[in-house]
């Protein structure tokens, strides 16, 4: 297994399979009473988190206690020594002196867990960059779709919204694309980016057009707090042109699945009473999520001591 | 060269005593579970299950079990596939006979022993084990035996069972 997951890029798709196989293990010890193996006592996780996050680094937090590793959050909030003007590398090398086994990392620069990679020996998983990926978000999400269908292959998905800033979008046209799904992303012109086909995914305007012919339709959070930047007129008319609602859903095949990263903005780009359905597996991807990254710390450290004695 | 120790037949015969043996000791099937432990485990656990059936006329319930969590070589050792874990009832207050295919170090049974405590309370834990080929690392000793075997540590020995490889046998050799 990779040593660092950075991207959708590093995984073929063997190695996804294999990740969301040991996922439904991890599913299963979830349901238990003792939610807890002990196969990761002894190493340390730190979450380093430079953007503020609940769900995810809840996610992480748990994965990594259910499998008995300690755990570090370090969240740059007003108190903590990035305030105090310790750079990026410094506290990288710093956590590295404290021997961390790995670090999850969220930031809102690009390519930071990439840096992180050239300065520590951790594993380094990527927890959301910027506008470019997240990866283990697709991974959860891909699970969660193989829990309502065979396979993957062959589906229609559609990313709806934005895509232009969503790393969750890349990461997840990337992730189904490689797993043979048909992916389309739809939404206004201003916020889908002019490389997506580039991507593997098709292009789309007209969400009423495509709806009756998905498997899936998968709703990307609008980003009120890029409200300023003009990309749409104003919420309701979002709201109006590519919300999901009750006549949309009526339009969708009966047994197809309504997803969402989280959080949701309900009465955006979901409605309210759309999301609470039986088909929108939302609350499923959260439970999902952590099977996920169980599995993916799971194989990622194992045997990580075997290739260190291999190096020279 | 490898040489056959057990074969299809034996293996049968080996089942059936240890399934008269566990009903002896434990005086008939009631509270008893039988758990098999990934991967070969498993079908010699449904295996006793249906011979302790066919005797008593009721079939004892039998759990699967995957260790790959609770294993103690972790750091240095490539993950397996994982297999899925599954216990039909819950397991307090039974006795619990785990079943594997071949006793060695006894590492996988004190692994299967952290894992079975996860899921609840035994009153008492048994061990069948088609081969013990000796050489333990822990204080582990097997309460039903199919055959003893005595080995080097350069010989291995090789469970073949129809359900995982096609046909039952039961191999000894040398790698060079």
């Amino acid at each position: 297994m990779i040593k660092n997951l950075l991207s959708i890029d590093q995984l073929c798709v063997e190695q996804i399979e294999l990740v969301l196989r040991t996922a439904e293990s991890f599913r299963e010890v979830g349901t238990r009473t003792i939610k807890k193996v002990p196969i990761l006592r002894g190493r340390t996780v730190c979450n380093l988190f430079f953007e503020p996050s609940t769900r995810t680094r809840i996610s992480f937090e748990l994965a990594a206690k259910r499998l008995s590793a300690d755990v570090i959050n370090f969240t740059a909030d007003s108190k903590t020594s990035v305030t105090k003007g310790e750079s990026f590398k410094d506290t990288a090398v710093t956590l590295q002196a404290m021997g961390v086994d790995a670090i999850v990392v969220r930031s809102s620069s690009s390519g930071a867990p990439q840096r992180l990679c050239d300065w520590v020996d951790a594993s380094v998983i990527n927890a959301g960059d910027g506008q470019h990926e997240h990866p283990t978000q697709a991974l959860l999400d891909l699970y969660s779709i193989k829990e309502r269908f065979p396979s993957i292959e062959g589906l229609r998905i559609a990313i709806v919204g934005d895509v232009l800033h969503s790393r969750v979008a890349r990461s997840n046209i990337k992730a189904m694309t490689k797993m043979g799904a048909e992916v389309i992303a739809v939404g206004p012109p201003t916020l889908l980016p002019a490389s997506v086909q580039s991507w593997g995914a098709q292009v789309s305007f007209d969400l009423d057009e495509v709806l009756p012919k998905l498997d899936v339709v998968y709703l990307l959070r609008v980003q009120k707090e890029r409200q300023n930047e003009q990309l749409f007129p104003s919420i309701r008319e979002y709201a109006a042109l590519w919300g999901l609602d009750r006549r949309r859903v009526a339009m969708m095949k009966p047994e197809a699945l309504i997803m969402h990263p989280g959080p949701m903005n309900r009465g955006v780009e979901i409605a309210s009473d759309i999301a609470d359905l039986e088909r929108a597996i939302i609350t499923d991807q959260v439970t999902n999520g952590i099977a996920v990254r169980m599995s993916l710390l799971y194989l990622m450290l194992s045997g990580a001591d075997q290739d260190l004695e291999v190096l020279p | 060269m490898r040489k056959t120790i057990l074969e299809a037949a034996d293996i049968k015969r080996a089942l059936k005593r240890i399934a008269h043996e566990i009903l002896e000791k434990n005086r008939g099937p009631g509270e008893l579970v039988l758990v098999g432990i990934h991967k070969r485990g498993v079908p010699l656990a449904e295996r006793l299950g249906d011979e302790i059936g066919a005797i008593e006329g009721t079939r004892p319930p039998v759990g699967h079990l995957d260790i790959s969590f609770y294993r103690d070589d972790f750091r240095t050792r490539q993950p397996s596939e994982v297999s899925a874990t599954q216990f039909p009832t819950g397991i307090d207050g039974t006795t619990v006979v785990l079943v594997d295919d071949v006793l060695f170090t006894g590492r996988t049974v004190r692994s299967a022993i952290d894992a079975l405590v996860d899921f609840g309370r035994p009153r008492a834990v048994q061990l069948a084990v088609l081969i013990d080929r000796g050489h333990r690392e822990l204080p582990i000793r097997a309460d039903y035996i199919g055959k003893n075997i005595p080995t080097s540590m350069k010989e291995d020995v090789k469970v073949h069972l129809a359900e995982t490889d096609d046909h039952d046998e039961v191999t000894i050799g040398s790698p060079k």
